[in-house]
């Protein structure tokens, strides 16, 4: 027993320490900083322990505008992506000819290289010297006035920042239900066929539960990712965040590090905790929802 | 209900114009009497399960009519016709539990079917007890055997008092004791409820057991319709005759010559009334006798013991069937001396079923 033990630690051990050097140590490591103040990495110095970088952070601006842009990200891109994603899926079940045409062509931005999705973004929503836009254009058409939405008004950008989110997180979630959708037995179907059940209770009552397990999924690494969110961001409106007032809270984790405003690991820390208690909280509540409404 | 198929075809298109068309179901044409049990037979891809959609309605046929007692169906949804069908996987929605399950299709109804909540709990109460379900009643399905989820199942199938209960392979999914118990569950249900049912199968003794008729299919046509004794008695072709059976007859190459059979030149049995011709002699494995004297003599192989009764195994020259099985009394096969290279049978008239070679029609003769 003592020597299987032992063997199976040997096992263990080059992932265990590939994994305790890159992940468990540095998780500790900003726990750690984050209650020390004015921590200096190149020193390895610090003035004093408490929660004085929580209070700094909660009361900067920036990450204050980083923590709303972040929830509004989230609020908005997760709910209409995964129910955008359920309807095209849902879309893609029910034909037959063409099916396969259509699911590549949901499913090219996944592949696309991120370079190439700016580029088109640019076009299509950018003004520059020569254009206003694609998107400003159509506005013009219909008699509206045009908008700058990389350098507009809050609103615009936050439209630009969620309409690529959701645009970006789409095929995988197409791809994700429509394999769960598929892998409903037909059977239940046809059963509820022969009982005269409406499409729409066989969806709410069949189908829904059915799928809920990949659902759920979707649901919870949406939260996770949106919260995670910075490069989208980055992509469309450059790395001075703050300036734009589109910050998220890993770019403002970033801006503290290696910003031009950062070299503060201590704040830095300490939002990235605060992030971490954040998404902790939510996939918590997601699971007590989930032990309700999931079926397995 | 009295269930008519009149000329009923169903042919499914091949995708690509070089195959032909598939027939699965060609003009059938036979009445189904009310508050039988009827089982469609037949082995796998013959039509049987195509069939029972087309009663279901979840298929629409080609050409042809179905009618429940009066009612032409035939354009009908499966919603319309008031049928309850049974899947061979059951079918039972796994997030639900046995009560919910079986009070789904009452929730459907609309207009003036609509139900109270007390009138769907009296049903719901009333199906359960008939398939001796209640204590199970707030499991999910995937905490009930095979059995059990069966008879949910089937509880689903008749709370809406369907005119006509389908059952396709009620029993393929269950283990061998289970099988032979749920079968008489299933006559006991059709009988107390006395809705016309059909079931599909291509167990031949499942269907023997239960049903008050069969229906042998081959590729889409019906061959022989009957009391399942009468079919199993007098096969009117080749292939009815080799399906129904266990262990399976025995089809000898023989021919008749001046009213008497011959395999392989020995005249083994008096065939008043048939043409001289090749034929296809098949012998079911209870017509054989051993007797010294006999007159169709076959190489012996072994004596398997079966419980109850005895298994005589042997080969002859002119059998179809790799290993000739007859089914004898342990008293007479106590007789046979086992190292003898030899077995001897007379045969019993009954038991013997001349077919054509060419067609493998049966061939009458007097007995």
């Amino acid at each position: 027993m003592e020597k299987k033990q032992w063997k199976a630690w040997l096992y263990l051990l080059p992932a265990i320490l590939f994994l305790g050097v890159f992940m468990v140590y540095p998780l500790v490591d900003v726990f750690v900083y984050s209650f020390e103040e004015g921590y200096n990495s190149a020193s390895q110095t610090f003035f004093g322990t408490g929660f004085y970088n929580y209070s700094y952070v909660l009361h900067d601006p920036y990450f204050l505008q980083a923590v709303k842009n972040t929830f509004l990200l989230v609020i908005i891109t997760v709910p209409l992506s995964t129910g955008l994603a359920l309807l095209i899926s849902l879309g893609l079940n029910a034909i037959k000819p063409l099916r396969d045409l259509y699911q590549t062509v949901f499913f090219l931005p996944y592949v696309t290289n991120t370079l190439a999705v700016g580029l088109v973004f640019m076009i299509l929503f950018k003004k520059t010297a020569y254009s206003e836009g694609l998107v400003n254009l159509l506005i013009g058409w219909f008699g509206g006035t045009a908008v700058d939405f990389i350098e507009g008004p809050y609103w615009a950008k936050m439209f630009v920042l969620c309409f690529y989110t959701i645009w970006v997180v789409l095929p995988f979630k197409i791809l994700i239900l429509t394999g769960a959708l598929a892998s409903v037995n037909q059977d239940y179907y046809n059963a509820a066929r022969i009982d005269g059940t409406s499409k729409f209770r066989i969806f709410r009552r069949i189908t829904l539960p059915m799928i809920s397990p990949m659902l759920f999924y979707l649901i919870i690494t949406g939260f996770i990712g949106a919260f995670k969110a910075y490069s989208d961001a980055v992509a469309l409106f450059g790395t001075n965040l703050n300036a734009a007032g589109m910050n998220t809270i890993v770019g403002y984790v970033y801006d503290m590090l290696y910003g031009d405003s950062g070299g503060y690991p201590s704040y830095a820390s300490a939002a990235a905790i605060i992030l971490f208690v954040i998404v902790l909280t939510i996939t918590c509540i997601n699971l007590l929802v989930k032990k309700n409404h999931v079926y397995y | 209900m009295k269930v008519i198929l009149k000329d009923l075809t169903k042919i499914f298109p091949n995708r690509t114009k070089k195959l032909p068309d598939v027939i699965a179901v060609n003009d059938f044409d036979f009445e189904i009497p009310d508050g039988k049990l009827v089982g469609l037979l037949g082995p796998s891809g013959c039509g049987k399960s195509t069939t029972l959609n087309l009663i279901s309605g979840l298929q629409s046929p080609t050409e042809g009519h179905i009618l429940f007692g009066d009612d032409d169906v035939t354009d009908l949804p499966p919603e319309k016709r008031g049928v309850g069908l049974v899947f061979q996987n059951y079918a039972l929605y796994p997030h639900l539990t046995v009560r919910q399950n079986i009070r789904f299709p009452l929730e459907n109804l609309k207009g003036a079917e609509k139900l109270t909540k007390e009138e769907m709990n009296k049903r719901v109460e009333s199906a359960a007890a008939l398939v001796q379900l209640e204590n199970y009643m707030d499991r999910k399905p995937s905490e009930l055997s095979g059995g059990q989820q069966q008879r949910v199942a089937i509880a689903r199938a008749l709370v809406k008092t369907p005119r006509v209960l389908l059952l396709d392979e009620p029993l393929s999914n269950l283990d061998a004791r289970l099988r032979l118990q749920t079968r008489e569950e299933i006559r006991r249900i059709q009988r107390e409820t006395g809705v016309t049912t059909v079931f599909v199968t291509h167990d031949q003794e499942e269907a023997m057991s239960i049903s008050d008729m069969i229906v042998v299919m081959k590729e889409g046509v019906i061959q022989q319709i009957g009391k399942p004794q009468e079919v199993y008695d007098s096969p009117v072709n080749l292939f009815v005759a080799k399906f129904l059976g266990t262990p399976p007859i025995n089809v000898f190459h023989a021919r008749v010559e001046k009213e008497m059979l011959f395999i392989a030149h020995q005249p083994v049995l008096s065939v008043p009334g048939a043409p001289d011709g090749e034929v296809y002699a098949a012998i079911r494995p209870e017509g054989f006798i051993p007797d010294k004297e006999g007159p169709l003599t076959c190489a012996l192989s072994g004596i398997e013991v079966m419980g109850r009764d005895v298994s005589v195994v042997s080969t002859h020259p002119e059998s179809e069937n790799v290993a000739i099985r007859s089914i004898v009394g342990a008293e007479i096969a106590s007789t046979i001396d086992v190292s003898a290279r030899d077995v001897r049978f007379s045969l019993k008239p009954r038991k013997v079923f001349l077919y054509d070679r060419a067609t493998e029609e049966r061939i009458l003769f007097a007995l």
